[in-house]
């Protein structure tokens, strides 16, 4: 794959374009749920609405899927509260034949894909109902059908992936944008700088879309990196970057959207930063209050994206207490219904310990299987156990 | 048929496989208009296009993680490490990632790709230029390891590797890329992963080698010839998945084996090889399994040649495996 010659490019004058630049946000919501002064996009009435059912849906999820993890019904998971916007905001912008390399928490992208709901809580179960079969770490969805790819647990290395796909998709003249999400403690990983310049080089069609949550772990991001802004290292790598307020739903919606109409054109890939906040630990073995201050948590709670763009759609007289009451009642009874039909699936088929390592499991494979197989029904007379 | 050299092979069943299947693309350091270091990609950017033939940008890590992407999307990648020694940036997108995506996604997300990589000793390249870690790959599960001794072998094992839906690393003897010249057929040619072959028949001891080692120890058995003592040697051509099978009919034949590889004993692949031979066929032994292998040192350069296996060391492990 040739790197095309770069032309230098006049830079676009608007805010609201991407730009290799550093410390500007870009923000479409007041805190009072008010649009700036001639930045509503104007969007659709039904894509509003979906927008905000889609917020409700991943907020209601997951309070419900911490619930099950401290109820020991799940072993592990990892809460996205507050940072709904900027999963459903850039999935909503992407096209269905684009696709999507997830980080921890973007787990809402597979549900918006058509994930089935009780399909993902079957994945946080690690039952015979989850499409991993059981072999990953709750959080770690796939869904190949909605082009969402299964990430590993390892910081950083499906942007290299992305990377990839995007020149494949390149290479075979495809029409499709490629998706890479990270957050802010992978922009310090080896991948991170790989799959950038590979990224700058080809000027692939993509958009990488880092959620800048403020916490890798325990570790601000004043501590992962000396930048002044995440967005600006895109400018190193030959990549037009913005920073966007990760709250703010519609900012988030219309800066992918642009970034993707980009990609699509040929134009090559963009960088979006989106400031948002992890209002939670990392997981549900972390604790916050070990690292961090109660008062910054509180202060983005002021923030909160559900909320924001509440106020919104009221002000637009889209939304009202009546309908929210009813939202809400659908997705309880949603999650209930999925939860149920998840728990009831019965356990992985001890077969599936060694199929899917090769398309056809090696004799050694096979052997080592019917050793354990044998040694079980001498010892206990059952198989499985 | 042809007669061309080990690396010629490898060029000519990326040719065949590139004009095969348009999903095929190869990519590396210096793979383009160069042709590859060693010359293996001569020709290939010419003839397919730079869509199909590039260079990157200097990062294994950023090679091999873009190639599972590639792989991913649906292209069928052949990945070049320029030397083995270079591979560790990359790593983990071996290990991590392209080796568990099946598994890790239930089958949904394969990567089938190949990664190529010039291996192993004797070229005066010290540490960083001839290492042989097969190992570490063969001990990861999810990867496929080849090695091919011979052109035909070669040119084969790198078409059945290509179309092959899982990650192969694909280790190229490069210390006989030129001197390793053989009869290849022409176009469709594949040799099934998994399959040994029998090099030479004998009755009296096993000889399992692989890579550069095959034609080393084809002369010790010319030797032991002489001495009355008829050697079999096999070539496992793929050390993952393996001819167990090959390997313990021969050695139940001969009562003896000695296995000789380059790389550092310990934890060696032939460690696993005669871990096998004891636990299926140590009835049949009629002496101790010798391994003639490289040291558990860094690979050294002024020294090269006292670390590599030769044919005097070949005949002292044949003779511990009769003397004990």
């Amino acid at each position: 794959m040739a790197a095309p010659t770069r032309k230098k490019k006049k830079s676009p004058g608007k805010k609201s374009e991407a730009t290799a630049s550093g410390a500007q946000l870009l923000s479409v919501l007041n805190d009072d749920g008010s649009a700036v002064i001639g930045g509503d996009p104007g969007l659709a009435k039904e894509t509003l609405l979906s927008l905000y059912e889609w917020m409700v849906r991943t907020r209601e999820f997951d309070r419900r899927m911490l619930m099950l993890q401290r109820q020991g019904r799940i072993g592990f998971y990892g809460p996205i509260l507050g940072q709904e916007a900027a999963t459903v905001g850039s999935v909503a912008a992407l096209d269905g034949e684009d696709w999507i390399f997830p980080a921890l928490r973007e787990g809402a992208a597979a549900l918006m894909r058509g994930l089935p709901l009780r399909e993902a809580i079957a994945q946080l179960i690690g039952n015979e109902m989850d499409r991993c079969k059981g072999r990953q770490m709750p959080c770690h969805y796939t869904y190949k059908e909605g082009h969402y790819y299964g990430m590993s647990s390892v910081i950083g290395t499906q942007i290299s992936h992305a990377v990839g796909a995007a020149m494949a998709a390149k290479i075979r003249g495809d029409k499709a944008v490629i998706a890479g999400y990270l957050g802010d403690g992978a922009t310090s990983s080896n991948d991170f700088h790989a799959g950038m310049n590979f990224a700058g080089v080809y000027r692939v069609p993509l958009v990488m879309i880092c959620q800048n949550n403020q916490w890798a772990i325990s570790v601000p991001a004043s501590k992962q990196s000396a930048s002044e802004t995440i967005a600006i290292k895109a400018e190193a790598y030959g990549m037009p970057s913005m920073r966007v307020d990760g709250n703010d739903v519609l900012a988030v919606y219309q800066a992918t959207r642009q970034a993707a109409e980009r990609a699509r054109r040929g134009d090559g890939p963009t960088f979006l930063e989106l400031v948002t906040y992890r209002r939670l630990g990392h997981s549900s073995s972390d604790d916050p209050s070990k690292y961090r201050d109660e008062e910054e948590v509180k202060a983005w709670e002021k923030r909160d994206p559900v909320d924001r763009f509440r106020r919104y759609l009221s002000g637009k007289k889209l939304w009202n207490k009546a309908k929210e009451e009813a939202l809400n009642q659908d997705i309880a009874d949603e999650v209930n219904a999925a939860i149920k039909a998840a728990e009831a699936a019965g356990p992985c088929a001890p077969e599936t310990l060694i199929t899917d390592v090769f398309a056809e499991p090696t004799e050694q494979l096979r052997e080592q299987f019917a050793q354990v197989e044998e040694v079980n029904r001498e010892q206990t007379g059952e198989f499985p156990l | 048929m042809s007669t061309m050299t080990l690396l010629e092979a490898a060029n000519k069943a990326m040719q065949h496989e590139m004009a095969n299947d348009e999903r095929v693309v190869v990519f590396g350091e210096d793979v383009g208009l160069k042709g590859g270091v060693f010359g293996t990609t001569q020709g290939l950017q010419n003839e397919f296009g730079d869509d199909r033939c590039f260079d990157t940008p200097l990062s294994e890590c950023g090679i091999l993680g873009t190639a599972v992407g590639m792989a991913l999307y649906g292209l069928r990648p052949i990945a070049e490490i320029q030397f083995l020694d270079f591979i560790y940036p990359g790593f983990d997108q071996i290990v991590s990632e392209a080796a568990k995506m099946r598994y890790r996604s239930g089958g949904e997300y394969t990567c089938p790709m190949v990664i190529r990589s010039p291996y192993g000793g004797g070229i005066r390249g010290g540490h960083y230029h001839s290492q042989s870690s097969e190992a570490y790959f063969c001990h990861t599960p999810g990867l496929k390891v080849v090695i091919p001794s011979t052109p035909a072998d070669t040119k084969g094992l790198l078409i059945a590797s290509i179309r092959d839906e899982d990650p192969v690393m694909f280790l190229e003897p490069k210390r006989i890329y030129r001197t390793a010249k053989g009869e290849v057929p022409d176009g469709e040619h594949v040799v099934p992963l998994g399959k040994g072959r029998v090099v030479r028949e004998g009755s009296d001891c096993t000889i399992v080698a692989y890579g550069a080692m095959v034609p080393l120890v084809e002369k010790a058995a010319l030797e032991a010839e002489k001495q009355g003592k008829s050697m079999e040697i096999i070539d496992p051509r793929s050390l993952v998945p393996l001819d167990e099978e090959l390997i313990l009919e021969s050695v139940k034949k001969t009562g003896r084996c000695v296995i000789v590889h380059e790389a550092p004993r310990t934890c060696g692949y032939g460690g696993e090889i005669a871990a096998i031979i004891a636990e299926k066929a140590i009835e049949y032994l009629e002496g101790p399994i010798a391994r003639v292998t490289g040291f558990d040192t860094p690979f050294p350069y002024a020294l090269e040649n006292l670390y590599m296996p030769d044919v005097r060391r070949v005949m002292s492990g044949i003779a511990k495996t009769f003397n004990w």
